[in-house]
């Protein structure tokens, strides 16, 4: 047995559905154009939060802390010999030279990381490339890659396997090399490395130790991996935050149209609630068929955003929002971040759209509600 | 004598176009002192070999874009995200952009690839 209650809602959306049915046309542009707002602000939110979870996952395998050396407030190569004044500090569990570095890649212009990987050792002829990168040149294991020499000359490195990696970007952009075609290819000399990278058993530790490691090489400056984490999580909040609030404007657009919309009763929908009224409907009935067709319209502009913001992230840089959220990072390849929507943001544009949407067209639906049928049966 | 709303609408323009006669009065009678100060600047820039205005301070390669490179932005780490809050304000310039001019300029960049079986 349906309660009476239930079953006056359930009438109420019966009449609203066939109703809204009826004006489609009006109501898919609605749909559309509320759409394309959501769409928008959600395109920022799930991109920002996929970006900052793409960069801590890169982060994950990196060490508690990096060590560089500096040079006129310039990173510089830093001596392979400074190593053992920096494992010696107690809590430092272990450390080594790394060897990597940037590399334009002549054909396309982008950039790709060269790294001199610890463990598989390779052979000098041997290269590792992320699986995307493979991919993108048609190239499988066996084949062999020429890359330029920092005096000009070619050399030919043969693909040895795909890298396992932790990122999209790492797919895109990591290849592996050994030591010697590593330092034949950016010509960083022997004794030289890129940074020095240390493990630290107790993250309790590390700021003494990062104190330390100052004063043992005073021209060096340590990162300590958590305050990357949270330089990440901060940046992209600032140009999310940037972006949503240039998105604002268009949302304040939508919002005065659809109170307008709401507002403007055609004659149509006035003679309808006329004729609603002189059947027997309460004011009360007919506010809520305005509140239901509300929510019936901003769901499906809500469905409508959310999933074509989804889809979206798998388009690898598109030209709306990407560059804006992902800064000068456009100079490496193309890369599609992990999809990541939670519940929280879902929630949070939830509320940020279709809440402003009703309370916009509640109050002309109040108005509505109160036109006297008398008069509209009578033309006037 | 009454003002009509016609009549008020003419005054209200009259007054608009008034006030940006007189702003265009007074940016021209400051040409000749921002002309002096370009000046100024130009043989500052001259005198001390300048590259680039300074639009934003935070990063190195915002600050100066003509002088910035591939590495510094990601600098950090092997495949580091750009994490300044310029960054997104100030693009790369095109010199480091796919199929920029900087082909000999840039470090490693020189040269092709290709690849055989």
């Amino acid at each position: 047995m349906i309660p009476p209650g239930v079953r006056r809602h359930a009438r109420i959306i019966g009449y609203v559905l066939p109703s809204l049915a009826r004006r489609w046309r009006k109501n898919t542009a609605v749909v559309v154009v509320y759409g394309l707002v959501i769409f928008l602000l959600a395109s920022v939110v799930f991109l920002s939060q996929s970006l900052t979870g793409e960069s801590l996952a890169g982060l994950a395998r990196e060490p508690e802390i990096i060590v560089q050396k500096l040079s006129a407030g310039r990173h510089e190569l830093i001596p392979v010999g400074a190593l053992p004044s920096v494992t010696r500090i107690v809590g430092v569990r272990s450390g080594r030279a790394r060897l990597w570095a940037y590399y334009t890649d002549p054909a396309t212009r982008e950039t790709l990381a060269l790294v001199v990987p610890d463990t598989p050792r390779l052979d000098a002829g041997q290269m590792l490339a992320g699986p995307e990168f493979l991919r993108r040149r048609s190239l499988s294991v066996g084949d062999v890659v020429h890359l330029k020499t920092h005096t000009g000359a070619s050399l030919a490195l043969t693909v040895a396997g795909a890298i396992a990696p932790a990122t999209a970007l790492e797919s895109a952009a990591l290849l592996h090399v050994s030591a010697p075609a590593f330092r034949d290819l950016v010509g960083i000399a022997d004794g030289l490395a890129m940074d020095l990278v240390l493990r630290v058993r107790n993250a309790r530790e590390l700021p003494t130790i990062a104190t330390k490691i100052t004063q043992a090489l005073p021209d060096a400056r340590p990162i300590i991996r958590g305050e990357l984490v949270r330089t990440y999580k901060s940046v992209f909040s600032w140009r999310s935050g940037v972006i949503i609030g240039v998105l604002l404007v268009p949302v304040l657009a939508f919002i005065i149209f659809a109170w307008d919309k709401a507002a403007g009763l055609g004659v149509e929908e006035r003679r309808e609630i006329g004729i609603l009224k002189a059947v027997g409907w309460e004011t009360g009935d007919v506010i809520l068929m305005k509140c239901y067709e509300a929510g019936v319209v901003s769901l499906a502009a809500f469905a409508l955003g959310t999933a074509l913001a989804v889809a979206s992230l798998a388009v690898p840089r598109s030209p709306i929002i990407v560059p804006a959220l992902t800064g000068w990072s456009t100079l490496y390849p193309s890369f599609m971040p992990t999809a990541t929507v939670g519940a929280y943001q879902v929630a949070t544009l939830f509320c940020l759209t279709v809440f402003p949407y009703l309370v916009a067209t509640v109050i002309p639906a109040w108005r509505a509600a109160t036109i006297d049928p008398d008069m509209v049966m009578r033309g006037s | 004598m009454r003002l009509t709303r016609s009549g008020g609408f003419f005054l209200l323009l009259g007054l608009l176009t008034a006030g940006v006669a007189l702003a265009v009065t007074d940016a021209s009678s400051r040409l000749a002192l921002g002309a002096r100060r370009i000046a100024a600047n130009r043989a500052l820039v001259r005198a001390y070999d300048l590259t680039d205005p300074c639009l934003f301070t935070d990063a190195r390669y915002t600050r100066h874009p003509s002088l910035a490179d591939r590495h510094s932005p990601f600098q950090d780490y092997p495949l580091a995200l750009e994490h300044f809050p310029t960054g997104s304000l100030s693009m790369p310039p095109s010199h480091l952009a796919a199929g920029g001019w900087a082909h000999a300029a840039d470090g490693n960049a020189a040269g092709t690839s290709a690849r055989g079986r």
